[in-house]
């Protein structure tokens, strides 16, 4: 008879750091208190349990992702069991389907449309509840945000608006077209965080809002300590 | 401009972080940009160089233009206004632009105010040499600030002086005990509150990219590796021998900027860069970053 010794075994929670809002998500996680790192060569991958691709441009991280062959990375990774979270952008780069455009990783069934609701004059905030995600109301930033049209059998949708899905998920893939990074709120972060099968205290969520600024993710990059 | 609105401006300006804007002057040029990875493109008639070389007035660039990129690509994009122009600011939100380029490229239309860009709700962008220049902007209603450099020169001392000359004045005002930054704020023309706000953040409250005669991949990453946020390239791309793969090349370059061997890799056959100008050689009324304050 052999004992089996369950180690348990913490992971790290990765950002994509090519482009985009990726200290805001980083001062989220550190919020959280999770085990975090910026994510930009191939070896960085060895050790994520998940990994968020932030806002940005999605041309743009596409492009890198090519370049660099990080596509083939971070699917290989997917396989092994790594979960990852597409905030925006990084919701267009896990679509099935973009409209007008070549798809690039492919990893949930849905399809998306790029700058839906038009300029930068039409980006706005919101809030909804999200019943999977918080029992509390989470406030939602739309900037020049895509739209989920349609959603496959095996997706769920978690946040269905007025024609359009804001956000959905499958087994490995979380999909938002709003920004959690952009309010105070950690009630996504703290979901993915689960997702990603990390034990997490529920009273973290509500301790890390209060003193939280929109300028709070500024100390991760300052000029002068 | 209400608060809600400026931050959401202000959040744009992150979402472009560690990337590159590029500018362009018709569709083809903002299809290759978008194509080699630009997070934004700036629409205008003429880039700097070439602004530089005709001399006479640069105004806002037509309308019609600037349509048809918007049409073309899905990345945001930017367009010029003269300095102090406050009307061709409202023809460019009219015109449902991403951001508004207060820019020292064109011929200032005001030599004593600029616009007051809090009755937008466009966002707009300024150049600045230094950290009174930023923070005056800032006070004005820009959501993003970029150094002046020299554009349209393909020399990059200018971008590294003021660069410099803000980082320098932000780490004074970071470690200066608080009794010394109202001297300090008035002898240089900061606005106090933001002075305040600078010492506790360690670095400037918006967004800051680099601008002003970038012309290869080094220069991007140098650039970044001075701590800016991203960056402008203006005549360095559309005037060097291949515009698409020096394109790609510098968005490389930014992504990776602290990686030697990716910079190196990026600056492999790119062919001729932009022929350069010798800032000294410049007459000085010709010199683009003095104008605004």
């Amino acid at each position: 008879m052999s004992v089996h010794l369950v180690k348990h075994q913490p992971g790290v929670i990765g950002v994509l750091d090519l482009q985009g809002g990726v200290h805001e998500h980083l001062e989220h996680l550190e919020r959280l208190g999770l085990p975090y790192k910026r994510v930009k060569q191939v070896s960085d991958f060895a050790d994520l349990i998940g990994l968020i691709i932030p806002g940005g441009e999605s041309t743009c991280l596409a492009r890198l992702l090519t370049i660099f062959d990080l596509k083939d990375v971070i699917l290989h990774h997917y396989h092994r069991g790594m979960k990852i979270w597409g905030t925006c952008a990084g919701a267009i780069l896990l679509a099935d389907k973009i409209v007008g455009d070549q798809s690039c990783l492919r990893l949930i069934d849905i399809a998306i449309e790029r700058n839906s609701f038009g300029s930068q004059l039409d980006s706005f905030t919101t809030e909804a509840r999200v019943p999977a995600v918080s029992d509390q109301t989470i406030p939602l930033i739309f900037i020049r945000a895509p739209k989920i049209l349609s959603a496959g059998k095996d997706v769920k949708v978690l946040l269905q608006m007025d024609d359009y899905i804001a956000a959905a998920e499958n087994d490995g893939i979380l999909v938002t077209v709003f920004h959690p990074e952009l309010t105070g709120c950690l009630a996504f972060h703290r979901y993915f965080g689960l997702k990603c099968g990390l034990d997490l205290a529920v009273e973290n969520v509500s301790a890390g809002n209060q003193d939280w600024k929109n300028v709070s993710w500024m100390k991760l990059a300052r000029i002068a300590s | 401009m209400d608060a809600k609105r400026y931050e959401l401006n202000v959040q744009l300006a992150q979402m472009l972080k560690g990337g590159v804007i590029m500018d362009v002057t018709n569709v083809e040029q903002a299809k290759i940009a978008e194509e080699a990875g630009a997070v934004a493109v700036m629409a205008l008639e003429r880039v700097p160089s070439d602004i530089r070389r005709d001399g006479g007035v640069a105004r806002m660039s037509d309308p019609a233009m600037i349509a048809e990129i918007k049409k073309a690509v899905s990345i945001p994009v930017m367009a010029k206004a003269r300095i102090g122009h406050f009307v061709e600011a409202q023809l460019l939100e009219a015109l449902r632009i991403d951001y508004i380029d207060e820019s020292e490229v064109l011929t200032p239309a005001d030599e004593e105010c600029h616009i007051d860009k809090t009755k937008f709700s466009i966002p707009f962008v300024c150049g600045a040499r230094n950290l009174g220049e930023a923070l005056r902007r800032i006070a004005e209603g820009a959501a993003m600030i970029r150094t002046k450099g020299e554009a349209g020169t393909g020399n990059v001392v200018e971008a590294v002086r003021h660069m410099r000359t803000m980082n320098r004045e932000i780490r004074q005002v970071a470690q200066m005990p608080v009794e010394e930054v109202t001297g300090f704020a008035k002898a240089n023309g900061l606005p106090y509150e933001l002075a305040l706000k600078v010492k506790e953040l360690g670095r400037l409250p918006v967004v800051n990219f680099a601008a002003g005669g970038l012309a290869t991949p080094a220069d991007a990453a140098l650039m970044m590796q001075l701590g800016c946020d991203g960056v402008f390239v203006g005549s360095g791309i559309f005037k060097s021998a291949d515009p698409a793969k020096r394109a790609r090349a510098i968005v490389k370059a930014t992504a990776y900027f602290n990686d030697p061997q990716k910079v190196l890799e990026a600056s492999i056959g790119l062919g001729e860069a932009m022929p350069g100008l010798e800032i000294s050689q410049i007459p000085p009324e010709q010199i683009l970053a003095k104008r605004g304050w």
